[in-house]
């Protein structure tokens, strides 16, 4: 804009001098800009007095602050005007000037206490302990980790006999397998709950058999709880005869329907 | 013990027996020690203003006095061509011409009551005049039983409802101890729902208006209803959940609070006769079921008995509240009576098969249960037991499996749960067996229970 001034300022004939000029500026302002001079120093009423001990001067740090437990951070301090320095947290006396290694296992605050002729002064540094990253998760099991349902698939039912809840030589045998599959599943889910049912035929009363199902399932569940089974995990439902898992009426069916069941508990 | 004697126990104390013991001074005694069942002769009345809907009155007289099991029905193909309306129109003889009571009494008809009258419309209404007259008297005035006066709405429901009003005063005039009328039956019913459910239905006494009264979502059973009416306290089994006693009011259908004991089970719960207590077995003491008492609110809840053995089913005697039934182990279910204390435990069948479901007749004198008593383990039939004596009659014979029968309030008929047209279904029978009429079948219906209302 300024340019432009000139070049109307100017007549034809001064063209190359106006040139030169803005050359010339162009040149200037490549030079940095000269700094204003500072305010005076305002007048010292000490430089006059006679001079007074100072108090010490304390820098004091560690460095880095943050660390995990077992690494090293060092603590550096100097200080003037002192006379004598000690540290706290059992470092006791040391020199006006120094640096230490500390091995942290807790996060701890030193104190650093100066005398001198000027008075007493004192700083305070910490060195925190930081939790380290948790750990990555561990490898997956080299067994699938199946579905709690489907580990229900390693208990067989207990049979009983008609209108009894007598633990049966065979359903020992049943049981005794199922208490060791029930301690791997509780060992696996530790917040499983099963729940064990009792179950009857079609031939005795609804009533009756709701009684004698509640009777199978705690006879089912007594048993595995002697063979260690938590029995804080096991829960006892009578069914009775309103849940048969066969609807014929012959002793084939009567039996697979006499029976304790393990399934999900709530 | 023959059939035929017990037939003959069970009429006498179901019918004229009740009367006697209970002092109801009337003609019934009469009637029955001497001539049986009293003979009925029931005219087909007509109508004034009224005739399109007597069709539905006639049938609906004649079948409420058939099936009350108290009369002897007289054939109308007997009957003669004419029959008097009104009272005044009898005369001392007429030639069989059937105006004369005498008409009625003489073969071939042989009946020892008339029963008679007419229905008008009078403004807007149906008015039904009913009469039944002895007709072994000579005097018509010593002749008339009963001169009556019914009024309902100028419909077919309101002829049947005036027809249902005169067969129920007949029946009450001749010795019935209690009403069907407004009588209604719950049960449980799966009509409609999936695997594992059912809720608890009501129906009328005839098996008319069935309707589902709970939404639980879950498998209700064994209901009891309370001696008034009001209340229905049944088993609701759950998945996942212990079986526990719900209590309902039957008019408004809400739950009403019933404290369960801590226990694996809490089933089968019945009423006492004041309907202020509440039997059922629970397993709270662990091992097997056993009988506990309880407030109307499940609270302040006591063990009745304590023995070996599965208890289920307490039944509280209507005639004495110190005397308990139930069906019980140890060794094949049986029905067992005891003390309301628990003491004196008697076991009422005789140790054959296994008996269940006992039901207390009004009377408090006799029982119905069910018994496989002769067949194998799960045929059950109905037997209906005199509790002093113990002897029995057996009421069904393997149609089907006959299970949880309940007296009705008039104490002739009985509700029970039967296979025999294929899945469970309700059904009502005379005491000695007879009328056997179906109620549902939609569905399975099973553990009917009769109330009052």
């Amino acid at each position: 804009m300024g340019n432009k001034v000139t070049m109307k300022i100017f007549d034809r004939g001064s063209l190359a001098l106006s040139f030169a000029l803005i050359l010339f500026a162009s040149a200037c302002s490549k030079k940095p800009p000269v700094a204003p001079a500072p305010p005076p120093a305002p007048s010292q009423p000490a430089a006059t007095a006679p001079a007074a001990p100072q108090r010490p001067q304390i820098t004091f740090t560690i460095e880095p602050s943050s660390v995990e437990r077992g690494q090293t951070a060092v603590m550096r301090w100097n200080v003037t005007n002192a006379t004598g320095v000690s540290i706290d947290n059992g470092i006791g006396t040391v020199p006006a000037t120094g640096t230490r290694n500390l091995n942290p296992t807790a996060t701890m605050t030193y104190r650093l206490s100066a005398t001198g002729p000027g008075g007493d002064a004192s700083a305070t540094a910490t060195v925190t302990i930081v939790a380290p990253p948790p750990p990555p998760p561990p490898a997956p099991r080299a067994a699938p980790q199946a579905t709690l349902e489907s580990r229900l698939g390693d208990l067989k039912d207990a049979l009983f006999d008609y209108d009894s809840n007598n633990i049966r030589d065979d359903a020992r045998g049943v049981l005794t397998a199922n208490a060791e599959a029930l301690k791997k599943i509780f060992a696996d889910f530790p917040n499983a709950s099963i729940l064990v049912e009792g179950h009857c035929d079609e031939r005795g009363s609804a009533e009756y058999n709701l009684g004698l199902g509640d009777r199978r399932a705690t006879a089912a569940r007594d048993f595995l709880v002697q063979l260690g089974v938590p029995a804080a995990k096991l829960k006892t439902i009578s069914y009775g005869k309103e849940r048969p898992l066969c609807t014929e009426s012959n002793e084939g069916c009567w039996q697979s329907n006499r029976r304790a069941h393990f399934s999900v508990g709530q | 013990m023959t059939r035929k004697f017990s037939l003959l126990l069970l009429i006498a104390l179901a019918g004229a027996g009740a009367v006697l013991l209970f002092g109801q001074a009337d003609i019934i005694a009469d009637i029955f020690g001497k001539t049986g069942k009293p003979a009925l002769a029931v005219t087909d009345l007509r109508g004034s203003g009224s005739q399109e809907f007597m069709n539905a009155f006639n049938s609906t007289l004649f079948n409420d006095l058939q099936s009350s099991g108290l009369f002897d029905m007289r054939a109308k193909s007997l009957f003669p061509l004419n029959n008097p309306q009104r009272p005044e129109d009898i005369r001392s003889s007429d030639n069989n011409q059937g105006y004369a009571l005498s008409d009625w009494a003489a073969a071939p008809v042989n009946a020892s009551h008339l029963v008679f009258g007419y229905t008008a419309a009078v403004n807007g209404t149906l008015v039904l005049y009913g009469n039944v007259d002895d007709t072994r008297q000579t005097d018509p005035q010593a002749a008339s039983l009963m001169a009556q006066r019914y009024v309902g709405s100028l419909d077919e429901a309101g002829a049947i409802k005036a027809a249902h009003e005169f067969a129920n005063d007949i029946i009450q005039k001749f010795g019935g101890t209690g009403s069907l009328l407004g009588s209604r039956i719950y049960f449980i019913s799966d009509r409609g729902m999936g695997q594992y459910k059912s809720e608890i239905w009501a129906m009328d006494w005839d098996g008319k208006n069935q309707t589902r009264l709970t939404t639980l979502n879950a498998q209700a059973t064994f209901p009891s209803v309370s001696p008034d009416g009001s209340r229905l306290a049944f088993t609701l089994l759950d998945t996942g959940k212990q079986p526990h006693i719900v209590m309902i009011d039957t008019q408004t259908r809400r739950q009403l609070p019933f404290y369960n004991q801590e226990a694996s089970v809490n089933m089968t719960a019945s009423f006492s006769p004041d309907g202020n207590q509440i039997y059922y077995a629970s397993t709270a003491a662990g091992g097997d079921a056993q009988i506990y008492a309880a407030g109307i609110d499940g609270k302040g809840f006591r063990r009745v008995s304590v023995r070996r053995g599965i208890e289920v089913e307490p039944k509280v005697n209507p005639k004495n509240p110190n005397q308990l039934l139930m069906s019980a182990g140890p060794g094949q279910e049986q029905i067992y009576m005891m003390n309301a204390d628990g003491v004196g435990v008697d076991r009422l069948t005789n140790g054959e098969g296994e008996a269940a479901g006992p039901a207390w007749h009004p009377d408090g004198q006799h029982i119905a249960f069910s018994w496989t008593r002769g067949y194998a383990a799960g045929d059950w039939n109905i037997f209906v037991m005199d509790v002093g004596s113990r002897q029995f009659v057996q009421l069904t014979h393997s149609e089907g499996k006959n299970e949880n029968p309940v007296w009705a309030p008039d104490g002739r008929h009985l509700v029970f749960a039967s296979t025999r047209s294929g899945k469970s279904q309700i059904y009502t029978m005379l005491a000695d067996g007879t009328d056997v009429k179906q109620l549902t079948f939609q569905g399975t219906n099973k553990t009917p229970v009769w109330g009052i209302r």
